[in-house]
């Protein structure tokens, strides 16, 4: 199936209530979607005997900060089966008394395990529901989340300590 | 995990853990796993990553479209020109550019001596893994001729950064089609060394048949891709089901195994490493005489020669440098099949001089994935050679 054959059958399945907006670049089509509908449908896209998305490439986020809602979080997929890809993103927000939040699609792919746990601390969305919620590549003592835009590309010595501050201590 | 054994014996069965790495030379860089084994068995392995974490994709952020191609070849060292060809097609889908017929035939003969180089170096010290030191020597060999080709028409051996948005850096060096011909015309009868090395040897094959077990449906939920797949019976290469750069007008073969085991890895690198030299001929012999870099002032760098002679040329070359591109809006994903697997890269552009965002999928940090479900049940000792049948390489797992 080619992009606008995807797109419409997503169209045709979930409405315009689900499917919240819609790009296209080039030759690839990138669909917004209920970050509240988003597991009903990742199964959806990966259970259609004509979508058969088993693969996922990868989950990601992008920071739109200061515009709001802040976060895109991606998910990048292909099909062994048809060999086609797509791409469906949702938005989530962050508010001082709402963190950043989407449900985790490990069930329905495990491979974003890893995915999400680097997503979660690059960015500081929260996974519902992750198996594994630990951190993945940044040391567990940092607090700070290094993709978003209003981190600084040089870090600081509070918020990126080279080593933990009980070893610097000496203690 | 303590558990009584039957009443009135007062022994304990206990399991214990045991700290393998971050400085293992098993480990290709610093990786570190907490293996909890059961005597000799493994019973669950977590794997602890990040120690060559540099912040790859947030550096990538503050830099010009054009000079992100010599940070991209330090992604992956062992296939550093993959990385600026797929970062190259991705930024030229975004600028809407296309690289001319030369540079494409050229981008796909570096491209694959990449991927022996990379085989190759996999090879040697997978053999050195499993406890046969010989395969090294011979192959470090033949890898070193290949880091001469690169040497020769691009300066750098083992980064060689030639690629540029919109074609090449330059045009191929003088010679370099005959030292090339050369190569491949040997490269054969090298690897037939290799195997018989390896192949049919009792030691290996007993060490590595068997061990490591990786389904399909395993492989494909776990999101593994290049070797690791095709070895699990998922005949899937991205040069066949999207072709890019010219990859249509070669003939070779998709090497598939059905093994699923670190035998079926082997035999599958093997086979590529045949075809790559099999590719690489066929692109020398396609090769004709024309542009290497595309034209499109204000997106990609005018010839060397014109900026000597033309003031527009320098105009534009003095704009790029200063300014940069300013790419349209819009967001691109490119994939390629890299010696590793899926290397894929998602460019987000805001109109700006540099990426809003740029996202690294790389096939060695998915294919990691698997470890844990290729080892539980397996021997401690098997733990080496089954990572080592992945192909690491840590510098593009923690980017």
């Amino acid at each position: 199936m080619n992009q606008q054959e995807i797109r419409d059958k997503l169209f045709a399945q979930f409405g315009e209530e689900v499917i919240q907006g819609e790009i296209q670049f080039r030759d690839q089509i990138t669909l917004t979607v209920d970050r509240g509908r988003i597991t009903s449908v990742c199964r959806f896209l990966r259970e259609d005997p004509e979508l058969a998305f088993d693969f996922l490439s990868f989950v990601g986020a992008v920071d739109r900060f200061p515009n709001h809602p802040r976060f895109e979080v991606l998910y990048q997929l292909y099909s062994l089966r048809n060999n086609h890809r797509f791409r469906i993103k949702a938005l989530v927000d962050e508010t001082d008394s709402e963190p950043a939040a989407i449900d985790s699609v490990v069930a329905v792919w495990p491979t974003a395990d890893w995915h999400e746990r680097e997503t979660a601390e690059m960015f500081g969305i929260s996974f519902g529901g992750h198996p594994d919620p630990r951190k993945l590549l940044l040391p567990d003592e940092w607090t700070c989340h290094p993709l978003r835009k209003d981190f600084s590309l040089d870090g600081s010595e509070e918020e990126t300590p080279d080593l933990p501050r009980e070893v610097e201590q000496g203690s | 995990m303590r558990e009584a054994a039957s009443s009135g014996d007062t022994r304990v069965r206990e399991t214990f853990e045991l700290n393998v790495g971050p400085h293992h030379p098993s480990t290709h860089g610093v990786f570190r796993a907490v293996v909890e084994l059961d005597g000799e068995i493994v019973v669950n392995i977590t794997p602890y990553l990040g120690y060559l974490h540099r912040g790859y994709e947030k550096t990538c952020e503050a830099k010009t479209w054009h000079n992100v191609i010599p940070l991209a070849e330090r992604c992956d060292y062992m296939g550093a020109t993959t990385n600026s060809f797929v970062y190259c097609l991705a930024a030229e889908k975004l600028l809407d550019v296309e690289a001319p017929e030369r540079a494409q035939t050229i981008r796909v003969i570096m491209a694959e001596l990449t991927r022996i180089f990379s085989h190759l170096f996999w090879l040697g010290t997978h053999g050195h893994d499993v406890g046969a030191m010989t395969p090294l020597f011979y192959c470090l060999r033949e890898r070193e001729s290949i880091m001469d080709l690169f040497e020769l028409t691009a300066g750098g051996r083992l980064m060689p950064n030639y690629l540029r948005i919109g074609g090449l850096i330059r045009d191929l060096e003088d010679g370099f089609v005959e030292k090339a011909r050369e190569f491949t015309d040997q490269f054969n009868f090298r690897v037939d060394e290799y195997e018989a090395l390896l192949t049919k040897n009792p030691i290996y094959v007993d060490r590595v048949k068997n061990i490591g077990i990786l389904s399909r449906e395993d492989a494909i939920a776990l999101g593994a891709s290049g070797p690791m797949i095709r070895a699990s019976g998922v005949g899937w290469d991205i040069r066949k089901s999207e072709p890019y750069s010219g990859y249509d007008r070669y003939d070779f073969q998709v090497a598939v195994e059905q093994g699923c085991d670190v035998y079926s890895r082997y035999l599958v690198r093997i086979r590529e490493m045949r075809e790559s030299a099999k590719i690489v001929r066929q692109g020398l012999d396609m090769l004709k005489p024309g542009p290497i870099r595309a034209t499109k002032p204000g997106a990609v760098f005018p010839p060397q020669e014109e900026i000597y002679t033309k003031t527009e040329a320098l105009i534009h070359h003095f704009m790029l440098v200063v300014e940069g591109v300013r790419a349209p809006v819009g967001q691109v994903y490119q994939a390629i099949e890299s010696p590793r697997g899926e290397l894929g890269v998602y460019l987000v552009s805001d109109g700006g001089p540099n990426p809003h965002r740029l996202k690294w999928r790389a096939p060695a940090f998915v294919n990691l994935e698997t470890l844990a479900t290729m080892t539980k049940g397996a021997f401690l000792s098997d733990l080496i050679a089954i990572l080592s049948s992945i192909d690491i390489v840590l510098a593009e797992v923690d980017r």
